[in-house]
């Protein structure tokens, strides 16, 4: 399952603007980031799109739970997503 | 007296918890939409319907169990008061995540009221909510309002004295996944056993599904019970084996999924759920566009600065002129003597010297209240992120360093909206780096002096350099202070809002008070010292007889003669009563640090006076060299007295060298510590000094 993964493995960074995607799974170490992102609605199921991109083109802004939320593309990158 | 029920507003950061705390008491306390404004808990007592309340404004929280810093004063309240009812306060546009916190409250066991705030703009959308289905699911009575206009808080404030008075009632539950509910299960078992015949199943069932989300404060509590926490790991690591997630995440997975559930009954949306935020898309459209979005930023930052200053120049006269009018009257009507000396260049040089800068103040914190007040400054933050983060700085950053180029005192004031704490601490240790308006008359005399033809690029330059200083300390800074955090730029943009007139005023008055409290109080010590330390001591045995060859030469007939050599007579009595002033005697004595800069003791007294204001150093060369300081003369007299490395390498040591006396003051009180405080001189000083030694050795090469 896991090698399976890995082949199409598409984070949050990759999302393009015309793309409907689902959160999989947040994969970082960091226990306090994790949770932080949980907390606001980062959980796996959870439907989010492309809002609009800083204009260096980082961080991004993500429409998720009704709300706007800003994400590093280094932090996005943690984010694995599959596309709807 | 029994004491007043304790009534905790817990919400979502940017939900409405202090607008709704200030309609509820009548209290002012500072409301900006931005997430994370309250820091602080603020609590004020009210009596309804003759009970006794105390409502307390807790700092606004994403989950009860956030280990993130800027949540930790709110998450600390939950844990450890136990309010007697919590108002669970939700943004009514954003309930779906909002609820998240609520399925955690339920779960406490305590008494609840749920607000929906911000019910204007979810009617603007057409989005309804059954209030009274909702209430059910949640076991608690169910208010909307509308904070910023007032609505609802006569029916809050009866929900909230009906429920103080009704039993508990039947508890809700929230039901997980067999294999959670199983594991949580065995956890509370543990636990009676524990303490048996101690815990309500209620409150066995909270502490062990805390235990299973990890929640580290809670952790801590039972960390004398290691088979428990062993049981709880083990209880993880076969979920995890399981069902390949961790147990916080399936538990917050669990926690949304019944939210959603329950907002497809409740609620009834138009088939635009957004349309209520049409403006905001408009305007981010605007604002944060690729190509327009940074050149806007910059825009209305160089309007802030010009508004700031020019705008701030007309009441800044009419301050000027009515000091000048008192210390005329002062010069007037006091009898000669110290005292009379002590009030007119002592207290009104200084006092007066720096309250001049209140127009400019108060008119800075103006454009901050509207920058934050309508969302701008968290998009402003977005922008400039990655430019910033190279730094190792947080967009955030920004705004405190755009408002040191005014004073450095609400620069430092402003990194109230960096929240991570560590970082906010970095901001204020390079917030006195900028080159605030004191120090610009040091550079515009230097300029004229030594580059007069290429004064305005110098003078520019000398701004370059105080952002290319900040940004050098920033990441010096990064290295040195312990800890780690700040880097991570998860935030949430706020829709645009429009502030009330009222927390603007607000604002406003707040910096006004802080700043005539700060000059009245630092600044009137200061002056006072630097004073005495300059007039004494009294009984200075002068190298001449100053005094009656002054006198010899005022008998004598008028002639152009005559006055130059009285002028000449009495700057050299006022130097050499300078060098042998106390201030003098420090000087010569410090001097000797300053000496592989090229610095004179001269110098080095322009140095010291200017700890107190910066504005002092230019007043002390004009003292020093007993010149009138707009004449043409001091120029000619500084380029006579040191060569061009030099005055190149005070400049900067100027620029950058200890923050005066306010800017200290205000770094101690904003991070409760005056070791940091400390730091900041000791830091600035150092770095000071390595760098203007690099100018002055370079100098020396090339000038
Ligand atoms: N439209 C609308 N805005 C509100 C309401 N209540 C508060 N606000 C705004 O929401 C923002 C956040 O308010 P604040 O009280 O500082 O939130 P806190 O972080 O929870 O303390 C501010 O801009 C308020 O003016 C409301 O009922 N309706
Ligand atoms: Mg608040």
């Amino acid at each position: 399952m896991a090698s399976n993964e890995r082949v199409e493995r598409l984070t949050l960074a990759d999302l393009r603007p015309d793309q409907q995607a689902e959160i999989v799974r947040i994969e970082s170490q960091d226990a306090v980031f994790k949770r932080r992102l949980t907390s606001l609605g980062v959980v796996p199921g959870a439907p989010v799109v492309l809002d609009r991109s800083a204009p260096l083109g980082d961080p991004r802004i993500y429409t998720l739970m009704g709300s706007s939320l800003g994400l590093r593309n280094s932090e996005a990158r943690n984010i694995q997503i599959h596309l709807k | 007296m029994t004491s007043p029920v304790i009534v905790a507003l817990v919400g979502n950061p940017n939900a409405g918890a202090t607008t709704l705390f200030n309609a509820l008491t009548g209290a002012q306390e500072a409301v900006a939409n931005y997430p994370r404004v309250t820091t602080e808990i603020a609590s004020r007592d009210i009596v309804h319907r003759g009970i006794a309340l105390r409502i307390v404004d807790v700092p606004g929280i994403y989950s009860i169990s956030s280990q993130s810093p800027e949540e930790q004063a709110g998450c600390d309240y939950l844990h450890q008061q136990e309010p007697h009812l919590i108002v669970n306060i939700l943004d009514a546009g954003r309930l779906d995540r909002s609820l998240f916190l609520t399925t955690q409250l339920i779960e406490t066991g305590l008494k609840r009221v749920t607000v929906l705030n911000m019910v204007d703009e979810i009617e603007r959308s057409g989005t309804s909510i059954d209030t009274g289905m909702l209430a059910s699911a949640l076991g608690s009575p169910v208010v909307e309002t509308c904070g910023l206009r007032k609505k609802g808080i006569a029916e809050l404030l009866d929900a909230i004295v009906d429920s103080v008075q009704a039993p508990a009632g039947a508890p809700v539950r929230l039901h997980y996944d067999s294999h959670l509910e199983q594991s949580i299960v065995r956890i509370q078992d543990h636990l009676a056993r524990l303490h048996p015949r101690q815990m309500e199943p209620a409150h066995s069932r909270w502490l062990a599904i805390k235990l299973l989300e990890g929640d580290d404060r809670v952790i801590r509590a039972e960390s004398d019970h290691a088979p428990l926490l062993e049981a709880v790991q083990k209880e993880c690591a076969d979920l995890a084996h399981e069902h390949d997630e961790d147990t916080a995440t399936m538990l917050a997975a669990a926690r949304f999924a019944f939210s959603h559930g329950l907002l497809r009954e409740v609620r009834t949306q138009s088939s635009d759920p957004t349309a209520g935020f049409k403006l905001t898309r408009v305007l981010d459209d605007i604002f944060l566009n690729r190509s327009l979005g940074l050149p806007l930023l910059l825009g209305i930052l160089w309007v802030m600065f010009q508004t700031t200053f020019s705008l701030g120049a007309v009441p800044t006269e009419w301050i000027k002129s009515g000091v000048a009018v008192i210390t005329e009257y002062a010069t007037a009507t006091l009898p000669e003597g110290m005292v009379k000396d002590l009030l007119i260049n002592g207290v009104l040089a200084g006092v007066g010297g720096t309250i001049v800068f209140l127009p400019n103040i108060i008119i800075l914190f103006f454009f901050m209240a509207i920058l934050s007040g309508t969302g701008y400054l968290a998009r402003a933050s977005f922008l400039m992120d990655r430019l910033m983060h190279h730094f190792g700085l947080h967009g955030t950053t920004l705004i405190p360093m755009v408002a040191g180029f005014g004073c450095n005192v609400p620069a430092v004031m402003a990194t109230r909206i960096i929240t991570n704490k560590r970082a906010r601490l970095i901001a204020m240790l390079i917030a006195p780096f900028m080159n605030c308006s004191a120090r610009l008359p040091i550079f515009i005399l230097f300029a004229g002096a030594f580059f007069a033809d290429i004064a305005g690029t110098v003078v520019f330059a000398m701004y370059m350099a105080s952002i290319g200083a900040a940004m050098l300390s920033a990441v010096m800074l990064n290295r040195v202070i312990p800890g780690s955090g700040g880097d991570a730029f998860v935030m949430e943009l706020p829709p645009y809002r429009l502030p009330t007139l009222h927390s603007v005023l607000h604002h406003m008055w707040d910096s006004a008070q802080g700043f005539v409290a700060k000059v009245t109080g630092v600044i009137l010590v200061g002056s006072i010292v630097i004073w005495f330390l300059q007039e004494f001591p009294r009984d200075i045995a002068f190298s001449q007889d100053f005094d009656t060859a002054i006198a010899q030469l005022e008998e004598q007939p008028d002639s152009p003669e005559k006055d130059e050599s009285l002028h000449i007579l009495k700057a050299t009595q006022a130097q050499e009563k300078l060098e042998k002033s106390y201030l003098g005697r420090v000087a010569i004595t410090v001097s000797p640090v300053f000496q592989p800069l090229g610095f004179s003791w001269r110098d080095t007294a322009a140095i010291l006076t200017g700890f107190v204001a910066k504005e002092v150093v230019v007043a002390t060369y004009a003292v020093i060299y007993a010149q009138d300081k707009e004449s043409e003369g001091l120029s000619e007299t500084l380029r006579a007295a040191m060569p061009v490395s030099t005055a190149v390498a005070f400049m900067i040591f100027t620029l950058l060298y200890a923050p005066c006396l306010s800017t200290i003051a205000i770094i101690g009180r904003e991070s409760k510590s005056w070791g940091w405080a400390g730091f900041s001189v000791g830091y600035s000083l150092a770095f000071a000094w390595a760098l203007a030694m690099i100018a002055s050795r370079v100098g020396d090469l090339f000038l």
